[in-house]
């Protein structure tokens, strides 16, 4: 080792505590989690079970995994409606936001006159504007679609026009060297500078699209998932609600999960830090 | 054809650049004439503040004189953007991220009407002309930052431009990577036979590379003198510690002192 050189039976000493270090941090990045969540399970059980909490106050775990797995037709049907409801809003919303931002991003006086428009519209709660959206559309599908769509628009609609707009000035000034067409700067720089930004705008909407639908059928509604968490609420059935609020999360867990994985396969390259 | 030979690459005539902003007029260039050959290779030194950056963009038509004219190849600096004429290197190499090195070289095949090929290197020979084979496919992340600049150089020299114009390309390097590409430049000038310009705050580099230095003043930015570098074109970084070397060095310091 004083010659600078090193024995190469240290070296493969030296590789095999370092890979047997990272199997261990893999296996304890898996099984912390499901620890944590296995303890929040039993302290909830045990807290039903020794404070007496009668069933219409609050569920035990297992009431709820029961019910799950009883009334699990019942409840994939009613996640159906609201999953519909929640892509279509999504696909509604985050598309007009991006043609929204095209426009806005070509012409500056049309985002000075509806910018603030935009603002006071996204000003106004959830809660607030699903009452106005089912007056304006009846009781089906629609006004969820609506909400949903809504409540993704803005974000997206921010984090475009700022992905669209912030591009490298010196990346500006190359495309003017090569004497490059609006239509050109458009596509190859712009547009794939703005992926970044739609995507953390898309992960942000893929969770707050469900909540719209959901907000959307507390009003006025006899299937999916709101409409059966206030039905729950109002029979006092808790298992049933803490149940649906269970595959309500997961769908929503699951959507996120999607975009993320979207997102890895479009923006291969390091994506720069998006606040 | 005959009349195309003599022209300078690049003649200034009495030009001028304001800016005016709405707090004041800030001049960034006043009444600055100069003129180089083609295949010539200029230094651009001088003070920050000194415009040295906003005559190269007067040359490549990215900003406008207010005053005065500045030919380049014989025509207006747009015609000269307009023919692909011109390429330029900016100070952060301005590559897109999402691009693999090769994919930021084919830049300017893709737009602006593409580049008309004939006889000019390829992508891939650029790429080994500035010492990048074997990095085609790596995006610019995973570079470092002289490999970055080198895949801007080669993006520049794509159709075989008639004037380089260097924005204090190596200005964010380390002194080891900065030499090492100096010599480089040096090299591809040699081999493409284009006309640099080359800004630069380091006196050293200035003369290293340099055929002619333009020292610029600043507030507002006008020649100081146009020093003509006396050491022979086949250049080394060991010559930098030569005795004529630390004279011409010592000669631009002066210049720069009294700005």
């Amino acid at each position: 080792m004083a010659d600078g050189t090193i024995p190469n039976a240290g070296v493969a000493a030296a590789e095999a505590a370092f890979r047997a270090a990272q199997q261990r941090k893999k296996w304890r990045r898996r099984l912390l989690p499901l620890a944590g969540v296995a303890a929040f399970l039993l302290s909830w059980a045990f807290l039903v079970e020794v404070l007496q909490v009668p069933p219409f106050v609050a569920p035990s775990p297992q009431a709820v995994i029961a019910t799950l797995v009883a009334k699990f037709d019942m409840l994939m049907r009613n996640l159906a409606v609201t999953a519909m409801e929640a892509l279509a809003g999504f696909a509604l919303g985050n598309l007009a936001a991006i043609a929204i931002a095209t426009v806005f991003v070509h012409k500056k006086s049309a985002e000075e006159a509806f910018f603030p428009v935009v603002v006071l519209i996204n000003t106004v709660p959830v809660v607030a504007k699903a009452p106005i959206l089912v007056l304006l559309l009846g009781n089906g599908m629609e006004p969820k679609i609506a909400i949903a769509a809504l409540i993704c628009f803005f974000p997206t609609l921010v984090n475009m026009v700022r992905g669209l707009e912030s591009v490298n000035p010196q990346a500006m000034e190359l495309m003017r060297v090569l004497s490059a067409s609006p239509r050109e700067i458009f596509f190859k720089l712009r547009v794939q500078n703005s992926l970044p930004y739609l995507f953390s705008a898309l992960k942000i909407a893929a969770s707050t699209a469900v909540i719209g639908a959901i907000v959307g059928e507390w009003i006025g509604s006899t299937v999916g998932i709101g409409a059966l968490i206030i039905q729950a609420t109002y029979n006092f059935d808790t298992a049933l609600l803490y149940a649906t609020v269970v595959v309500g999360s997961c769908f929503s867990v699951l959507f996120f999960f999607a975009i993320s994985l979207l997102e890895r396969m479009v923006v291969r390259w390091q994506a720069p830090v998006v606040g | 054809m005959n009349a195309q030979t003599i022209a300078p690459a690049v003649a200034c005539r009495a030009l001028s650049v304001r800016f005016v902003t709405e707090r004041r007029t800030v001049t960034a260039l006043e009444n600055v004439s100069f003129e180089i050959p083609k295949g010539a290779f200029l230094s651009l030194l001088g003070p920050s503040g000194c415009g040295k950056s906003t005559l190269l963009r007067v040359v490549a038509d990215l900003v406008n004189a207010s005053e005065g004219a500045c030919d380049v190849l014989g025509g207006s600096p747009e015609a000269a953007r307009r023919e692909r004429k011109l390429g330029f290197v900016f100070q952060d190499a301005a590559l897109l991220p999402w691009r693999t090195a090769i994919q930021n070289v084919e830049l300017p095949l893709e737009v602006g009407g593409g580049i008309k090929r004939g006889s000019s290197p390829t992508p891939r020979e650029l790429l080994r002309l500035v010492g990048l084979e074997g990095w085609e496919n790596s995006y610019p992340h995973e570079l470092s930052g002289g490999m970055r600049q080198r895949v801007s150089i080669a993006r520049a020299l794509l159709g075989s431009p008639q004037i380089l114009l260097m924005d204090e390309p190596f200005g964010a390097l380390d002194e080891i990577t900065r030499d090492r590409l100096n010599e480089e430049l040096l090299r591809i000038w040699q081999e493409t036979k284009t006309t640099i310009l080359f800004v630069t705050h380091s006196i050293y580099e200035a003369a290293f590379l340099g055929q002619k230095v333009l020292v610029l003043a600043a507030n507002p930015g006008r020649v100081r003198e146009m020093v003509d570098i006396d050491l022979p074109a086949d250049r080394n970084l060991a010559m930098r510690d030569s005795e004529a070397f630390v004279r011409i060095a010592a000669h631009l310091r002066a210049l720069l002192g009294s700005c």
